[in-house]
């Protein structure tokens, strides 16, 4: 079958979710023509979140109805490297999203910036700890820019999206009740944060008592009506606990869908195109530049050639990864020699919880948003003194219930019956009387944590699958069990009527329970052509007109969630390109 | 699948056996709970049911029938899994897109992994069942002399707790494997929404009081949080 060439673009942008509607919109603003690919289905609030058919936990949340389909491309694990990888053939520990949207439909709407430190991770442990506090097959690194230098873009994302909260630090001045850790912002949040739910306000209360600080989840959850740079109007939250893996059906949480798509499908400069399956970077070596893409149309089985005079590449971490291993562009990460770096620190996030019972407290687990927990930063990044406990990094901690779906928001005291009598009485006696204390924590890089192509498994195309090479090392156990002891001991200040079993990570990395949907790096930033992939303008190092966007340029994974800092990163490549890149096509480092 | 022409006679010949799924197929007709009585009564109204199934045999509805049962029981809380249509439920999901192997990455080789690796088999979801179904009634068989639904309700409850610790053998399959699977679909059925058959008149949304949707609190999260909310649910079908 032939591979039809189409008529060229200025720009084809490679998946639209945050990143991809991110960088269309920016770059059709400074004129240029932009092709988007995506190779889920196009859809609408108006059709495809309505009420009331968006309210079905079976079919969005258990049978995933808007995560990506596994039998059309999944991953393959393994733990070591010497062990066969085999595929993931459902999603469990995390769900990639699919169509248009992305993960940014999806979502839960918790918006954090890093803090400087996660900016400067390595410099800074070195240089509070010694060089030997970080440990051999440790490979983390600096970010390739400061968190200075992106604040401007985090206030970017934060303005787009309406974001909820309540400041911390507010150009040097700290805020109580506001997250006091944080780096300075110049200015404040859009809008003020959600009114807290029972078991957020309980936490905090706890949380305060024993001398933290407790601050409200800044949320994509709106807390008002507010209309966006964009002129894109969204709605205040209704707290109908049905956030992450559904769309909003009132408008309420910032996603590509509500934010910046209603615009772009308007500009007549962009021209989406979905059912568009990508396969290759169309690559010219020799003059080390990517001169399109080539793509199947899901729907007719057709194969087209784009030709662009950029490339953004702006899909998910693996598929990221993925097409730069398939296109040959820059070299393949080796965990034997260290060299290469396509694949290379691929992170997770390192996760940790305990169930509070309240019996004499109403916490109506179901009259929640994705984003309105308490949460408290006294044990990230290095907000406390590592000496003596044998781990870097830290964790965010929270509390408040994200929905109370009844097929997977339940929960009975340990010792309960899993069914009959005793499990009926039990489950509605604790259903809307419990919560569960969450630690999001850092993930940090390993030698032997990376991404590559598996030898036997393929996709829907016959394209290879991406294999996971991942475990949870020493550095992550000592950080869940340590971070999960702050969590129970912030719980036992509830004087809970009954405290659950606490769960920190121990043993293997498990794809079946539920963690986190937080997979970085890949294709990492970094300031050496040598063990990164793109440069600070997330620039790929071999080939100038392309740019690999997202939580696959992170070095590792910082503990709070990261869609805020892959919003910042958009806005930051968006304008290095259309300010820097356009006037003088070239390497801008 | 190893469907005993036994184990089939004997599950026809003993529908009139008290205590059995069976049974209960074969008397009574199908009526939703209603507004207004007390779940035992909801139950009796239900006594189903001669309801036809879409892909389950009469052997695997009466083993599904009586392990929901189990972990359904009637009380005060909710009618019995059976009455609730928590076997409906799961043979519409077994003969609709799901069971068939939708959303599910069937490409082989099929190799055995490590627990943490996830399900390994080339089974759908209805061969699964099928296959899974099969082994539990034939090691009921050689346990207790009878299949799975046969059991009195003591020997039921043993059986399942065997399963679950994994002690259950059964040829060629993992006896945990197949009841994390099996007690996964009667929560998916009990507390989906009514829509998919299970859950009638949304028992168990009562029974833990979750309110359903539309769930507009925009303007009385601040003065709801802390304080008991009695709404009665409400569903996608009264929403429709």
């Amino acid at each position: 079958m032939g591979v039809t060439r189409l008529k060229r673009t200025d720009a084809v942008i490679i998946g639209v979710g945050w990143t991809g509607s991110i960088l269309a919109r920016e770059l059709t603003k400074a004129g240029l023509k932009v092709v988007a690919l995506e190779r889920g289905k196009f859809r609408t609030p108006e059709t495809d979140f309505a009420l009331p058919h968006i309210r079905d936990e079976l079919k969005y949340a258990v049978r995933q109805e808007l995560i990506l389909d596994p039998s059309l491309e999944t991953l393959t694990l393994r733990h070591e490297i010497n062990e066969t990888a085999l595929p993931f053939r459902r999603w469990g520990a995390f769900m990639p999203g699919m169509g248009l949207g992305g993960a940014g439909t999806i979502w839960n709407g918790m918006t954090w910036r890093f803090a400087p430190f996660d900016h400067e991770m390595r410099s800074h442990i070195a240089a509070r700890y010694g060089e030997g506090a970080i440990a051999a097959d440790q490979t983390i690194a600096d970010w390739a820019m400061r968190y200075d230098e992106l604040e401007p873009f985090y206030d970017r994302f934060e303005k787009l999206c309406g974001t909820s909260g309540q400041a911390g630090n507010l150009r040097g001045r700290l805020i109580e009740g506001g997250n006091i850790f944080e780096g300075p912002r110049q200015s404040d949040y859009p809008n003020p944060p959600l009114t807290p739910s029972r078991g957020g306000e309980l936490f905090a209360r706890a949380a305060k008592n024993l001398g933290y600080h407790p601050y409200p989840t800044p949320s994509a959850n709106l807390s008002r009506e507010y209309r966006n740079p964009e002129g894109a109007v969204l709605n205040p939250t209704i707290f109908c606990g049905h956030c992450d893996r559904f769309g909003c059906a009132t408008n309420s949480k910032a996603s590509p869908n509500s934010t910046i798509l209603p615009v772009l499908l308007d500009e007549p400069l962009f021209e989406l195109r979905c059912d568009s399956w990508v396969t290759q970077i169309v690559y010219d070596k020799a003059a080390r530049k990517a001169t399109g893409v080539r793509y199947v149309d899901t729907a007719s089985g057709e194969e087209y050639e784009q030709p662009a005079d950029l490339v953004l590449l702006c899909a998910y971490p693996f598929s990221n990864t993925k097409l730069l291993l398939m296109s040959g562009i820059g070299a393949a990460y080796d965990p034997a020699t260290g060299r290469g770096a396509v694949g290379k620190n691929y992170c997770y996030q390192v996760t940790g919880q305990v169930p509070v019972f309240l019996e004499n407290e109403e916490i109506n687990p179901f009259m929640a948003t994705g984003a309105n927990a308490m949460n408290i930063d006294d044990f990230n990044g290095d907000n406390f003194d590592h000496e003596g406990l044998g781990f870097s990094g830290g964790a965010l901690i929270f509390a408040s219930p994200t929905h109370g779906r009844p097929i997977m928001g339940r929960m009975t005291p340990p010792g309960t019956p899993r069914w009959g009598r005793a499990w009926k009485e039990a489950t509605a006696k604790w259903y809307g009387h419990a919560f569960t204390i969450h630690a999001s924590g850092a993930n940090f890089a390993h030698r032997h944590n990376y991404l590559d192509l598996d030898p036997t498994y393929r996709d829907k195309l016959g394209n290879p699958l991406v294999r996971m090479t991942y475990n949870f090392r020493d550095n992550d156990r000592k950080l869940s069990a340590f971070v999960t002891g702050k969590a129970v001991e912030i719980a036992k200040a509830m004087n809970p009527t009954i405290l659950g079993a606490p769960m920190p990570r121990r043993g293997n990395f498990h794809i079946v329970p539920y963690q986190s949907t937080h997979n970085t790096g890949g294709t990492i930033m970094g300031a050496d052509p040598g063990t990164s992939v793109v440069n600070r303008y997330l620039q790929h190092w071999d080939a100038d007109n392309l740019f690999v966007i997202g939580a696959s340029t992170f070095p590792q994974n910082p503990a709070p969630p990261p869609t805020g800092a892959v919003g910042a990163l958009s806005y930051w490549t968006a304008e290095a390109i259309t300010k820097r890149y356009l006037a003088a096509p070239g390497r801008l480092v | 699948m190893v469907d005993q022409p036994i184990g089939r006679r004997n599950f026809l010949k003993g529908a009139g056996a008290a205590g059995t799924a069976a049974a209960a197929a074969m008397t009574g007709g199908l009526s939703a709970c209603a507004e207004g009585q007390t779940p035992a009564q909801q139950a009796q109204q239900n006594a189903p049911a001669s309801e036809p199934m879409m892909t389950l045999t009469p052997t695997e509805a009466a083993f599904l029938g009586a392990a929901y049962d189990t972990f359904i029981p009637a009380d005060q809380y909710s009618p019995s899994g059976t009455d609730c249509g928590m076997v409906v439920y799961m043979d519409r999901q077994l003969a609709g897109a799901w069971g068939t192997g939708a959303r599910f990455y069937r490409a082989g080789p099929f190799l055995q992994g490590k627990p943490e690796q996830g399900y390994q088999l080339a089974l759908t979801p209805r061969e699964f069942f099928a296959a899974g179904i099969a082994a539990a009634n034939d090691w009921s068989r050689r346990t207790y002399g009878k299949d799975f639904d046969r059991l009195d309700p003591a020997q039921r409850e043993e059986a399942l707790k065997t399963m679950d610790a994994g002690k259950a053998e059964f040829t060629d399959f993992n006896s945990k494997y197949f009841f994390d699977q099996l007690y996964e679909s009667a929560m998916e059925g009990f507390f989906a929404d009514p829509i998919y058959g299970g859950n009638r008149n949304k028992v168990s949304w009562k029974m833990v009081g979750y309110p359903g949707l539309p769930a507009t609190y925009a303007s009385k999260a601040a003065e709801y949080r802390g304080k008991k909310i009695n709404l009665p649910p409400q569903s996608i079908a009264d929403l429709s």
